[in-house]
């Protein structure tokens, strides 16, 4: 079963591919922001066959999840907030650390475990983190994002600001504890968030529909009075004007609400998952559905891109990757010694001169 | 210097912190409208309003996490948990996230957090209401855990916690609430990982903390008068960090060591100092270092299975004869 051909809430089905890929291209669309989300797309999916890559020639250790074949619902997520908006994340999520302004670079240091990684090497590929471009962390606890994602929803609230918090998650989510508690607490107290789950209709080997009594995720928000709505995180363009919708509700009225968007991993749940659970033909058909290809066809079938624009992209997008693994490569280990004698710096935040009183 | 109950020495100086730091709030079930079960936070509702002064739904998980989320952008809660037997609940948010995000990110973002909670027996509340499950925090690098005794304590201990840049777990105690003693006024601060010797001696050290060391003082001033036996009292006041010196200090003085804590022997308090002892001062050791804890039970509801579960001062006094120096031993 293909959950994306189900009927959507507001009565209408989800695109195909092939509706995606001829779909003319929304009036007023900047050229340029158009070619970019390709860039980012294409930027993901290189990065993260690399990684797997890497993975598998023991330059990255412990767990790896890619983000491919999600990279519409990635890019479109990233593209619909604001820069200064707060992003909280699960694990599999170098692709919305590189959406988000992260040079690759140092998201490839970090998966190598490297001084000059965006957590300095302590967190690897499930927590990257990084404070000034608002990039609250990657979380390797499924849910322990969400109340720590409401929490700093709170915090914009108690203060008074105008960014919101956007929280990311897998389908698998929705049925913990920590998911219904926070969409409780974010609707009592009116707090800017907006929850955003990827449905990529599989919870590591379990289907959405044997772990969910609810298998139209977006559905479980009506339990908190709260709107949501479920996009095709296949089309960029939709899942960016889906989180803009949310977010604009978010800044403009402090309501927290819930984004679901449909889409599909290409491998396994990470990379050492053999993927034995997932029909063949449907990871054929989820891999048909490539939204990189689709929207590389769209911009073509539009006119924005051509041929050679579309190449020259390629390139550009290898050497960035290159780049990526070359600095990677070449960064320093985090100094065992200094790690050594430091121990309580680094396991505890340093006094301020108000702790120690007048 | 004003005599007081624990409990209005923390209600003080929740209002005070309050009223320093606009980034300061309270967060947990029944703080506000109710006034807090066991009335910590009676009045402040109504003082600061509810931006200021959270209640929450039954959430443990959920509003420990929110703490943290909010501390992360720089605010500073002051999280209650009814009781601790309840934060099991919040684990998850606890160990592994407030206690992670600062070292897993890479010195990143600390979190100034402190969640208060009280533990404790004797009240008939039975297994599930009358935990201690302070070393499950103790063991978890990245949180620090603080135990106050006495209300000075609980002043000095909960403006350190609330001004530290850390997770601190702030542990109370539910027969504490109304013990009074004297509280210096103004700004008073009692540093984290301190020790204190709260009554000088030579024979043996009695180390304890939270009410456990309330009555080992108790203890040690009676027996001082009826036995002639000079015991020295060690309150730890913090669990993480632990303060080694005053603890192998007093050992070097003494000689002979009981560890009396109000939580289950194994894997406990005192395991963790007879462990530290002996590696660093074994040769100073008279006697073998003693435990003196509660049975390993859930804690049953009957009054007289309580008492008999409960450690206390009788079960010391027994302890103490056992290694006090033979011609100090009461006759009894």
């Amino acid at each position: 079963m293909d959950t994306r051909k189900q009927k959507q809430s507001d009565g209408q089905s989800a695109s195909s591919v092939r509706d995606r890929t001829s779909a003319a291209l929304p009036q007023g669309e900047d050229r340029n922001t158009l070619i970019n989300y390709y860039h980012q797309m294409l930027l993901i999916r290189r990065f993260e066959e690399k990684s797997g890559e890497m993975y598998t020639r023991a330059r990255i250790g412990g767990y790896c999840h890619l983000n491919l074949g999600e990279e519409a619902t990635v890019v479109g997520f990233c593209a619909g907030l604001e820069p200064e908006d707060y992003v909280y994340t699960n694990y599999r999520e170098h692709g919305y650390a590189i959406g988000r302004g992260i040079p690759p670079k140092a998201v490839m240091a970090e998966l190598f475990g490297k001084e000059t990684g965006v957590s300095h090497g302590r967190g690897g590929s499930m927590h990257l983190f990084d404070l000034k471009r608002h990039f609250m962390g990657g979380y390797g606890i499924v849910g322990g994002q969400l109340p720590l994602a409401t929490g700093a929803g709170f915090a914009l609230a108690y203060r008074g600001s105008s960014e919101i918090v956007a929280c990311q998650m897998g389908d698998g989510t929705t049925n913990t504890g920590a998911f219904h508690e926070s969409l409780n607490l974010a609707r009592i107290y009116n707090l800017p968030v907006v929850y955003f789950v990827v449905n990529n209709l599989y919870g590591m080997g379990l289907r959405v529909e044997q772990g969910s009594a609810v298998s139209e995720l977006y559905r479980k928000a009506c339990a908190y009075n709260m709107q949501s709505w479920r996009v095709d995180g296949n089309d960029v363009l939709a899942v960016r004007d889906a989180v803009r919708k949310a977010a604009e509700l978010a800044r403009d009225q402090h309501e927290p609400s819930l984004l679901e968007a449909v889409s599909y991993r290409f491998r396994g749940h990470s990379v050492v998952d053999p993927d034995r659970y997932r029909d063949k033909e449907e990871v054929q058909h989820g891999r048909d559905e490539d939204p990189v290809r689709a929207f590389a066809s769209r911009l073509l079938a539009a006119g924005v891109l051509d041929e050679q624009s579309l190449q020259e992209i390629d390139a550009q997008v290898q050497r960035e990757v290159d780049e990526a693994v070359k600095f990677a490569d070449e960064s320093p280990d985090p100094p065992v010694e200094q790690f050594m004698q430091g121990l309580e710096e680094y396991v505890y935040a340093p006094d301020t001169a108000e702790q120690k009183g007048n | 210097m004003a005599e007081i109950t624990y409990r209005q020495a923390l209600h003080d100086t929740l209002r005070e912190e309050l009223l320093r730091d606009e980034n300061v709030f309270l967060v947990g079930e029944e703080i506000g409208v109710f006034e807090g079960s066991y009335k910590i936070t009676a009045g402040l509702l109504k003082e600061f309003g509810p931006k200021r002064v959270v209640d929450t739904p039954i959430v443990e998980n959920g509003f420990v996490g929110m703490a943290t989320g909010a501390a992360m952008l720089g605010l500073r809660p002051i999280v209650e948990i009814m009781t601790i037997n309840f934060i099991v609940l919040a684990m998850d948010q606890i160990v592994n996230h407030a206690a992670k995000i600062y070292s897993m990110f890479g010195g990143q973002c600390p979190i100034p957090l402190v969640i208060r909670t009280p533990g404790g027996g004797g009240q008939q509340l039975a297994a599930t209401h009358s935990q201690n499950l302070e070393v499950w925090f103790a063991h978890v690098p990245g949180l620090k855990v603080v135990a106050p005794s006495s209300p000075a304590d609980a002043k000095g201990l909960l403006r350190t916690s609330v001004r530290d840049n850390n997770p601190v777990i702030f542990l109370e105690n539910l027969a504490l609430y109304n013990i009074k003693g004297g509280v210096p006024d103004g700004d008073y601060m009692v540093p984290i990982g301190k020790a204190q010797v709260t009554k000088e001696g030579s024979d043996l050290t009695v180390i304890s903390y939270s009410r456990m060391s309330a009555v080992a003082l108790d203890v040690a001033r009676r027996m001082e008068e009826e036995n002639k036996l000079s015991i020295e009292v060690v309150d730890l006041r913090s669990l993480r960090p632990l303060d080694y010196e005053t603890i192998l200090n007093s050992v070097r003085k003494t000689n002979r060591v009981i560890v009396f804590e109000e939580d289950w022997r194994s894997y406990g308090v005192g395991a963790e100092i007879a462990a530290l002892i002996q590696e660093y001062a074994f040769d100073d050791l008279d006697a073998p270092i003693k435990r003196v804890a509660s049975l390993e039970v859930p804690l049953p509801y009957s009054k007289p299975l309580e008492l008999a579960t409960l450690t206390g001062a009788k079960q010391l006094v027994e302890s103490i004869n056992e290694i006090a120096p033979r011609r100090r031993r009461s006759q009894s």
